[in-house]
């Protein structure tokens, strides 16, 4: 019954939003106020519409209802009950559901927060997210219904993939999806800007929040994906520039230089046609990369259950949407004519500079994704391009990035003075000197390229606390006045502050990544391995059943220099139903290195191999990660973005910028 | 600080990945670490994107005993993965080779990034009808503007 | 900036479409690897026969064109072909050499007693070496080998009637008569 109430749900929902993406268009283009309103009713109702088939799902899996079919092939009576709620988006109708989920809580957000947007912007905004809502539920209902039913009902299920019964995997979708879906947003306000044939100031603090937003949650979704994949996979890797993993990447390069180059069009007035193209590009990302996913046609570990004619459906989804909005692009960005000029050598011109390394960033993984591909389809070899390839070419292209990320700060806006910001940042390159000198004499033998990593790291680290004194006056003014100043500063510059930083922090946490120690070794009870100055030793396994695997738990004993360290619990889980065997590391971290032993397989006579690695600093690239993620919420926060602050920007008569400290 | 000094001074072989068996694993110490290079290079074919020297799948426990036999056998590197290619295709490179066919893909990324700055540079150099040539700022007033413009902003 | 450039996010995605459609093509399967051993000759081989058996080497089946067939006792899509190569034995008299990919003589005796056998001669690769030296990267795998001992074609994954009939029959009727 719930059930059908879900699928009944979801069947409204789509005619929701057909009113929805078609009436406040044409009420904007008529000027006429009540249909324009439509737009806000319809968004929550769409929401509450697909939060009940959403409900309804999850309801299935918490009850087991294996009339669904959905259920019978993801779910079953014994497993825990945390992963048969997130199950429910472990697989491809379940996670299209969570998709248009996220889509129609974007559109009721907008419909809620945006009292200061002109009526015929947010209409035109909401009619856009309602068009692709049209496109996404027409998808599930025709392709890939995960509320199709079976009688008789099954009498149990398949399980789910035993890989996927983990807390981290668990909630990594929500979290990554927000971020994909919720540069619709973005993509939805850009195209609105070309239907009214304005971009200004006003429209860049409008579309910063949503951006700002969306970008947070991508950011935390992506270093979830990482982080368990390093503590699942058993050896430690955390990144494997996977097509679905460069998928959700691209997107957050492109973010982050849509990000940017908002500012400058809030701030110059220029910029404008870019910026439009990247907040169109940006949300085609996330669309090509649910096209990539789902439709078969590249290689990942992460690909749904693929069907080339689901493939065909997205296809077209995309030529409309993203064939569409560019479309729209070509005729009417000449039209957006920019406004404040600056020198090359200007913060612009280092926004500008991040944008072209982001962007040519992108296109590189990009490129890499989808070559074997391109060359397929034109009947060429078939090739396969891996970490190597990405390695040698998107890595160097960083570093004059991560550079410039504490350079741009430090130079004015219109016309800046390099050499006095180079020379200005003296204390960086002191600090940096020492870092090298003294991580070259620690690792000596080892990776050079990892010590100007950390080189780099140290740079810009010491660069961006630079320009923070430099705000605050530290040092030349009494240290009251500097307390002052920092109180009083606005919270976009705390955002940018802690966003830098953190990532700084993940490049010294990726360049470390070189030093990682490993000791594999077959061992008996009582046999012990040494890495890095720690002594391990295998006391015991034992036996331990769980709720739906039985499994084999070692239990090893920690020393260092002779005295106790920790006791870790490695194990191996053979899961009867799917007749498949997942390890579970141990992983001992003090945040600035990580003991990591795993289980591997073990014989008749008591042999158990076992893997331990020493990875420093690894920690650090999440730590630098979720750094980089607080920045963009502190910077939300700032009452400049603050939808409220800009109705009061629109009743001040009009000024070229609007001054700081309002 | 002291850990990473011991770590250093113990200096075990500092590689990242592992799915090696301890059996596979060769006496010397040299050929060990070439075939752990090459293996981290060569994809295993079965499993979805992830190199037999990271894969627990059986081809690629195969792949690595094969290679580590020919480089016991004095191939080069070069010989020792051509040998795998031969039998499995240019597939299982996971660094695609640079020929003809691939020319777009490692000489694109550093075309594009010259491409990219040369047009910043043009666009940012344009003329615009009627820029004001107002009087160029003194040096002090420079400087003022410039500390107000940088306290600005966010 | 002039009018046109405005176009080329438009065009440069129109082509990555074409792309994209022509890799969805129906009956292109994205996940198959294309033999490299296709037009070189057939590594040497001389394996264990199963049991009793005189053991399956190359130099004995040159001479004239035949058709290898890894399989094992542990794979399920190769039960899936079984019938159909046992019919191709009893039928066209397909000159079916197998080779027991990873197994035992056991379970490979047993299957062949259940199930029927439709290999003129079985070898038994254990390790699995032989497999490797002819790019066997899963079971069941076809190879079409000419009276040269040079590879001409292969089939991954069960062989179906339509591509037996529009593929292999024809192929080995071609070199046959050549």
């Amino acid at each position: 019954m719930i059930t059908e109430l879900g699928h009944f749900a979801l069947i409204l929902a789509l005619f929701v939003a057909i009113i929805q993406s078609t009436v406040p268009l044409i009420g904007a283009a008529r000027r006429h106020l009540g249909w324009m309103a439509v737009g806000r009713s319809c968004a929550l109702t769409g929401f509450a519409l697909t939060a009940l088939a959403m409900l309804a799902l999850m309801h299935a899996y918490v009850v087991s209802d294996f009339s669904v079919i959905n259920v019978i092939e993801n779910s079953h009576t014994d497993k825990p009950l945390m992963y048969k709620i997130t199950g429910v988006w472990g697989n491809h109708e379940g996670s299209m559901l969570l998709w248009v989920f996220m889509l129609s809580l974007c559109a009721a957000a907008v419909a809620l927060f945006s009292n200061n947007l002109p009526p015929a912007l947010r209409a035109r905004v909401l009619a856009v997210q309602g068009m692709i809502a049209v496109g996404f539920l027409l998808f599930i209902l025709l392709t890939s219904n995960p509320f199709l039913r079976t009688f008789p009902p099954a009498p149990n299920g398949n399980g789910l993939n035993p890989v996927l019964q983990d807390p981290g995997l668990a909630f990594h979708p929500p979290f990554l999806y927000l971020g994909y879906v919720g540069f619709s947003v973005a993509f939805a306000f850009a195209v609105a800007a070309l239907i009214e044939g304005r971009v200004d100031a006003a429209w860049a603090r409008w579309v910063r929040p949503w951006t700002l937003a969306s970008w947070c949650a991508l950011t935390v979704g992506i270093a979830m994906g990482s982080w368990w994949a390093y503590y699942t996979l058993g050896w430690g890797g955390w990144w494997f520039w996977d097509p679905v993993e460069n998928a959700s990447f691209m997107p957050w390069l492109v973010g982050t230089a849509l990000i940017h180059s908002s500012i400058v069009v809030e701030k110059r007035d220029t910029l404008k046609s870019w910026t439009i193209l990247l907040a169109i590009i940006t949300f085609s990302l996330s669309l090509v990369g649910t096209f990539l996913v789902r439709s078969g046609v590249l290689t990942s570990v992460h690909a749904f259950a693929t069907d080339p004619e689901r493939g065909m459906f997205i296809l077209l989804l995309l030529v409309v949407a993203i064939g569409g909005s560019l479309t729209l692009y070509a005729i009417r960005a000449p039209a957006l004519k920019g406004g404040g000029l600056f020198a090359p050598i200007s913060r612009e011109g280092a926004l500008v500079l991040n944008n072209v390394l982001l962007s040519c960033g992108c296109a590189t993984v990009f490129l890499g994704t989808l070559y074997p591909l391109f060359l397929d389809a034109v009947g060429g070899p078939k090739l396969s391009v891996g970490f190597p390839f990405f390695n040698r070419t998107f890595a160097p292209m960083m570093v004059p990035m991560v550079i410039a990320v504490g350079i741009g700060p430090m130079l004015a806006w219109k016309r800046g003075d390099l050499l006095g910001a180079l020379q200005r940042l003296w204390v960086a390159y002191i600090a940096t000197a020492l870092v090298l000198l003294g991580t070259f004499y620690v690792t000596y033998g080892g990776p050079v390229l990892a010590v100007f990593g950390i080189g780099l790291s140290a740079l810009l680290f010491t660069a961006v606390v630079t320009e923070f004194a430099e705000r605050i006056r530290l040092f030349r003014v009494p240290f009251g006045d500097s307390v002052r100043r920092a109180i009083h500063l606005p919270r976009s510059a705390y955002g940018m502050t802690f966003a830098h930083l953190g990532l700084a922090v993940s490049v010294a946490g990726f360049a470390a990544s070189a030093w990682a120690q490993e000791a594999i070794e077959i061992l008996k009870p009582g046999g012990s391995i040494d890495i890095a100055g720690y002594h391990l030793t295998l006391e015991h396994v034992d036996r331990v059943p769980g709720p739906n695997y039985m499994a084999d738990d070692a239990t090893i004993r920690v020393t260092k220099g002779g005295a106790f360290f920790a006791t870790l619990h490695p194990e191996r889980r053979f899961f009867p139903l799917q007749q498949q065997t997942t390890g579970e590391t141990a992983i001992h971290t003090n945040f600035l290195a990580d003991l990591y032993v795993a289980l591997g397989d073990g014989d008749q006579a008591g042999n158990w191999t076992v893997r331990v690695y020493w990875k420093p600093l690894v920690p650090w690239i999440w730590i630098g990660a979720i750094i980089m993620a607080f920045g963009g919420v502190v910077s939300l926060s700032d009452r400049r973005w603050r939808v409220g602050a800009a109705a009061r920007s629109m009743r001040r008569p009009p000024q070229a910028v609007p001054a700081a400290g309002e | 600080m002291k850990t990473l000094l011991l770590s250093a001074l113990l200096l075990l072989v500092p590689i990242a990945a592992g799915a090696v068996e301890p059996n596979e694993r060769l006496a010397n110490p040299a050929l060990e670490s070439r075939a752990r290079a090459i293996s981290e290079e060569l994809r295993c074919l079965v499993c979805q994107n992830e190199s037999i020297d990271e894969s627990g799948a059986d081809l690629a426990h195969d792949i690595r005993v094969f290679l580590r036999e020919r480089l016991t056998a004095g191939d080069t590197n070069a010989q020792a993965i051509q040998a795998v290619v031969s039998r499995y295709g240019q597939f299982v490179l996971l660094k695609p080779p640079v020929e003809p066919a691939t020319y777009v893909l490692w000489y694109g990324p550093p075309a594009l990034v010259v491409v990219g700055l040369l047009g910043a540079f043009f666009w940012l150099n344009r003329r615009q009808p009627g820029a004001a040539d107002t009087a160029p700022l003194s040096p002090e007033e420079t400087r003022r503007l410039d500390g107000l413009m940088r306290e600005n902003d966010g | 900036m002039k009018r046109v450039f405005y176009l080329v996010p438009l065009l440069l995605f129109m082509i990555l479409v074409g792309y994209f459609a022509v890799s969805l093509r129906p009956g292109h399967d994205i996940h198959e690897l294309p033999s490299a051993m296709i037009e070189k000759p057939a590594p040497a081989f001389d394996l264990a026969g199963l049991g009793e058996s005189k053991p399956l080497a190359l130099d004995a089946l040159k001479g004239h064109p035949f058709v290898i067939n890894f399989f094992a006792s542990w794979c399920v899509p190769c039960r899936i072909e079984h019938p159909l190569l046992m019919r191709l034995a009893e039928e066209n008299h397909l000159p079916l050499y197998g080779i027991a990919y990873k197994d035992r003589s056991g379970p490979i005796t047993n299957l062949l007693t259940t199930f029927g056998d439709p290999y003129r001669q079985v070898g038994m690769d254990s390790d699995g070496r032989v497999g490797l030296d002819f790019g066997v990267y899963g079971v069941p795998e076809t190879y079409v080998v000419d009276s040269q001992g040079v590879i001409r074609r292969r089939f991954v994954g069960p062989l179906t009637a339509e591509t037996v009939d529009k593929d292999l029959l024809p192929l080995l009727k071609q070199l046959g008569q050549s």
